[in-house]
């Protein structure tokens, strides 16, 4: 990685924050609708980005951390009558709890082990949502109410079924995650990551503890998901086991794939594109499994590096 | 019911489950053993053999049993062809590269599926069994179907064992699985050994699903538990081991089949899951297998 001066890569991610902004007001409202769900999901890829893209480690159970925010919040809303506020940290804060408890047992394994191993804890979970159908709604799922997503600040009050509060809810959550992991990125620790991921052996016999590291990250990435898994609850007002399945886990490594791996944008990229494909294509077929299979295979087959990767390997040089 | 017979059926059931899973497992062992390569499209090898066997044979008039015999012949041979094809197209190029077939495996997974919604359809179709004898015990009558995938599964076991252990064939491929660059050097084509351990295992995996979609209905989301469970025993039975891929089989099988009788199926898969994701990460070398290499 060359070193850009901070100054130009902190104005371009500012200014992918301010085009968003700017988009709100341009957007069509169909448009709107999509770009929010499209950002709440992005926060889902960037997290899922720290643990695979830095840190290389390929989980395939990511489903379980965005679904602990997501029924995290949804339930305690649903069931306890929380505020949203509550009910988004405690989303987040299932979603970490969950990732400490799996970082511990699922890093003793590493490689293809450590994909399977996550595949099942998250298997695991996704059963148990079915089996506690009492109280998850099981495979038809939870409708959260609009009454209980209201926020009152102060003396306003915000509703989050309205587009444009929703809309700069998600941008909210997208810009704070995004500068948050610019900044993990350029910090010590981020460097550290970067360097388990290219030589674990190296890194250690260089005095670091590599496996507190990796922690760190896993949970560091299950809280990212959750937070998107208990945005996408309160936003959108429905809570389903869908979003445990196994394909709630490959989707964010094809979109970080797609994107870039190992780039503070391309989840966002990666997002926005298959979104957008998905969309257009969904109007001559409704196939939409087979373009996320051939997309995949393209990918690991033409392009491993993602649209950002590829532009950072050609160009730009500096593209953190 | 009492309880002694009712146990005796679920045994039963478990034994027919265990001998349709070590089929199935034994084909994501071999891949996995020889090549390296964790196949996540192996249940829909599986699912593609079972649509396969409905449409052979509900084209072929006349007895069940032509169209069952045909089926099973036609449907494997055509899984294996579609697995070399994928192998020499996508495998092949990523080096066997395994978290890059891993990536490129669930792109398969999901071309599969989606082909065979699109052109078998979401309904779950049922194929005629090739005879339907009824072995009459003192407590209930049993289908002699079953009984016979339980004999084709020892059969073919056994074949398998036996190419492995005294063949040619079977000496190259442990030759290319114990050091596949020293087997090159002595000029055994590693390549096509993988091509061709590819597409067995998935002719193992239609086979499997051939001989058990008389019992249950040809779907095409019904190569998900397959999938599962197979992972399970290749890892309880220690990856690439024959012997632990079969006692796993009979194990996990078993106590499926007793288990869900007595408690709920979900409480089941969510037990045996579990203890196997314990087992990977407290004991990955499997149970029974040895040290990994």
């Amino acid at each position: 990685m060359r070193d850009a001066s901070p100054a130009k890569v902190y104005a371009l991610h500012i200014g992918v924050i301010l085009a968003l902004f700017a988009l709100n007001f341009v957007l069509p409202d169909y448009h709107q609708g999509l770009f929010a769900r499209i950002m709440a999901l992005a926060v889902f890829a960037m997290g899922y980005n720290l643990l695979f893209g830095y840190g290389g480690l390929l989980s395939l159970g990511h489903a379980m951390f965005f679904s602990a925010g997501l029924y995290g919040a949804g339930l305690t809303v649903y069931h306890l009558g929380w505020g949203v506020p509550e009910a988004f940290l405690a989303g987040i804060a299932c979603g970490a709890l969950l990732a400490l408890v799996i970082g511990l047992l699922a890093l003793r394994t590493s490689g293809v082990a450590f994909m399977i191993v996550t595949m099942m804890f998250a298997q695991v979970f996704y059963l148990l949502i079915l089996y506690f159908a009492a109280w998850t709604g099981g495979d038809q799922g939870l409708v959260i109410q609009q009454a209980s997503r209201v926020v009152s600040i102060g003396g306003a009050s915000f509703d989050l079924t309205d587009p444009t509060v929703r809309y700069m809810s998600a941008l909210a959550l997208f810009s704070v995650v995004l500068l948050i992991t610019l900044a993990i990125v350029r910090s010590r620790f981020g460097r550290v990551l970067v360097a388990i991921r290219e030589n674990e052996e190296r890194t250690r016999m260089l005095g670091y503890d590599t496996t507190a590291n990796k922690l760190i990250a896993v949970v560091a990435s299950g809280a990212t998901c959750a937070a998107s898994g208990a945005a996408y609850a309160l936003l959108f007002g429905y809570v389903g086991s869908n979003f445990a399945s196994v394909q709630y886990s490959i989707l964010p490594l094809l979109w970080v794939l797609l994107g870039g791996a190992a780039t503070v944008l391309g989840p966002l990229v990666g997002t926005l594109f298959m979104y957008y494909v998905t969309d257009i294509t969904s109007g001559f077929t409704s196939a939409y499994l087979l373009i996320v299979g051939i997309a995949l295979i393209l990918l690991v087959l033409f392009a491993p590096k993602g649209i950002l990767g590829t532009i950072r390997q050609r160009w730009l040089g500096w593209l953190p | 019911m009492h309880f002694g017979p009712h146990l005796l059926l679920a045994a039963l059931e478990g034994l027919v489950t265990s001998a349709v899973l070590a089929l199935t497992a034994l084909g994501l062992s071999l891949v996995f053993g020889v090549m390296r390569v964790v196949n996540v499209a192996h249940g829909e090898f599986f699912m593609l053999g079972a649509v396969l066997a409905w449409a052979i044979s509900t084209a072929i008039a006349g007895h069940p049993a032509v169209g069952f015999v045909a089926a099973l012949v036609i449907a494997p041979l055509l899984v294996g062809l579609v697995a070399l094809i994928a192998e020499r197209l996508v495998l092949r190029r990523l080096n066997y590269n395994p978290e890059g077939t891993i990536v490129a495996t669930i792109g398969m997974l999901y071309i599969i599926q989606q082909l065979a919604l699109t052109f078998y359809g979401p309904e779950a179709r049922p194929v005629e069994p090739p005879f339907s004898y009824r072995i009459l015990l003192p407590w209930f009558g049993y289908s002699g179907y079953k009984l016979s995938v339980v004999a084709a599964s020892v059969i073919l076991l056994v074949l398998t064992w036996l190419v492995l252990t005294r063949t040619k064939i079977g000496l190259i491929m442990r030759a290319t699985q114990y050091d596949s660059e020293t087997a090159q050097a002595f000029g055994i084509p590693v390549e096509r050994v993988y091509a061709g351990v590819f597409a067995v295992g998935a002719m193992l995996a239609a086979i499997a699903a051939v001989l058990i979609v008389p019992i249950s209905q040809a779907h095409y989301l019904m190569g998900q538990d397959p999938l599962l469970l197979s992972f399970i025993v290749v890892i309880i039975g220690g990856l690439g081991s024959l012997r632990g891929t079969v006692v796993a089989a009979i194990l996990i099988g078993l106590s499926d089949g007793i288990i869900s009788v007595f408690f709920s199926p979900t409480l089941a898969k969510i037990i045996a899951t579990l203890v196997v994701a314990m087992v990977l990460v407290f004991r990955p070398q499997g149970l029974f297998g040895t040290t990994a290499r």
